[in-house]
């Protein structure tokens, strides 16, 4: 059986959300607003002749026509990123501003920690944390090229992070983009799907507790905290917030994008969740012509 | 181990503001690291007002847009920056990228053909009538000149500095 086919019963247009899983993405680029502006970089593509359109929901991503991001001369000079056009969402509704302490938890290959450090101006302080070392060299490869210089680059484990290296006591936001089964990413990687199993998923589940709870706990009364995930199974997503707002003082908050989207889901199975849950969203790929995603907000109260 | 005099290559140690500040041998100071940029580059002081310097690495320099107290003890913080502890200190290819734009001296313009060559790593023969050494290196986009990277000139021959990396065939 196909994982898929269990979420008949929470989305709507089911064979047009089957038809879009189906087809391959395009390649979407962020323009990097530290090194350049996006009138710039988009002159710079006319200039070779690539084919773009902007994204509307955010007029700084660009579709990019017959090409790969890489190829531009805009990548080169760190003007360009090649990033998933709804990745760009969640360092979005994170909304971090110039002088603040930024939580990235899992933050390689580094396309959403560089777009916190890029929305704060590149003033502040970006922390981007992540447990793989292999990755974490990809993360400051794109850091560098995208001239990031407000960042900080920590290697440990997110689930028991520990602020000790730093002279603050606690961030002012978090980005808690976790690992995650990957669903949603069935159209970039058609093997996605290929490990999948439910043992798979309640395990992944527990790490993205942990490494919730302990994002909340590291971010100061009244400090925000998002949660993403790039897959549908409601086990690591609103089943996770409903844990963590059980054991957490904090409470989920309402938010807008461009994007169409569905709310969270309150029941799921035999399980039933806080209604809070409701706030977050669901991206699902027929909706916007996108991968699939999972977004939530977060407003850490005590 | 290293003693309280020599640098410790895990971790960032703030680089002292001036030489009379220095406790590490060999660590290179604030004030020459904007000075070298000043003389060298023509890059106004004021650009790094709010930037911090620290080692970590023998002779590498990161520039950090803020302050921290250290010394830290992470993968990274900052940018790589420049190159110190060897006779010619060098900038990095990603702080010229970041930085190059203010610069107004030693700065080379390439063609489009020669920008290509250059950022596929190749050494060419170019006229340039200024001090040979290290040159930012910039092409025309969009209208303005933009940086590329780092390029050794010396004996009528521009050596790409880009590493490879960060190398593209464009």
């Amino acid at each position: 059986m196909d994982p898929l086919d269990r979420y008949e019963p929470i989305i709507d247009d089911f064979a047009a959300f089957r038809a879009a899983c189906e087809r391959p993405l395009g390649h979407v680029a962020r323009v990097n607003t530290i090194k350049t502006s996006v009138e710039r970089a988009k002159e710079a593509l006319d200039e070779e002749g690539v084919e773009f359109e902007s994204c509307e929901w955010q007029p700084g991503l660009v579709k990019l026509d017959g090409t790969t991001t890489g190829r531009t001369w805009g990548a080169f000079h760190g003007w360009l990123h090649g990033q998933e056009e709804v990745s760009a969402l969640p360092a979005t509704v994170c909304d971090p501003k110039p002088g603040e302490r930024v939580f990235a938890a899992c933050a390689a290959p580094g396309g959403k920690a560089t777009q916190l450090a890029a929305l704060a101006d590149d003033r502040g302080l970006v922390v981007a944390n992540d447990r793989n070392l292999g990755r974490l060299s990809a993360l400051r490869f794109n850091a560098e090229r995208l001239g990031v210089t407000s960042m900080a680059v920590t290697n440990r484990d997110a689930g028991n992070y520990s602020l000790a290296p730093f002279d603050f006591e606690a961030f002012d936001r978090a980005l808690v983009d976790v690992p995650c089964s990957c669903e949603g990413t069935i159209r970039k990687n058609p093997d996605a799907l290929d490990e999948w199993s439910r043992q798979r998923i309640e395990s992944i589940a527990g790490t993205q507790k942990s490494i919730l709870r302990r994002a909340v706990q590291a971010t100061k009364t009244g400090g925000t905290v998002v949660y993403s995930t790039c897959t549908f199974a409601p086990e690591e997503n609103e089943a996770v917030l409903d844990a963590v707002l059980e054991s957490e003082d904090c409470r989920l908050v309402e938010f807008e994008c461009g994007l169409e989207t569905r709310p969270g889901i309150t029941e799921w199975e035999d399980d039933r969740f806080d209604p809070g849950v409701e706030h977050a969203k669901r991206v699902y790929p027929h909706l916007n012509d996108t991968g699939g995603f999972f977004c939530a907000k977060l407003e850490v109260a005590g | 181990m290293s003693g309280p005099n020599e640098n410790d290559g895990s971790r960032f140690d703030r680089l002292p503001a001036t030489a009379a500040d220095r406790a590490v041998d060999g660590r290179a100071t604030r004030e020459a690291v904007v000075g070298f940029w000043t003389d060298r580059y023509g890059v106004s002081p004021a650009v790094f007002d709010e930037y911090s310097f620290w080692e970590k690495g023998a002779g590498k320099v990161w520039a950090f847009a803020g302050e921290m107290e250290g010394p830290v003890e992470i993968e990274a913080l900052g940018m790589t920056f420049l190159r110190t502890r060897q006779e010619h200190w060098k900038p990095t290819t990603d702080a010229a990228q970041r930085f190059g734009e203010h610069a107004t001296r030693n700065v080379i313009e390439l063609t489009r053909e020669e920008a290509r060559r250059f950022v596929a790593g190749e050494d060419q023969d170019i006229e340039w009538e200024g001090d040979w050494g290290y040159l930012v290196v910039a092409h025309d986009v969009a209208g303005e000149p933009e940086p590329l990277g780092v390029g050794l000139y010396l004996h009528d021959e521009l050596r790409s500095q880009i590493p490879k990396g960060r190398q593209r065939d464009l």
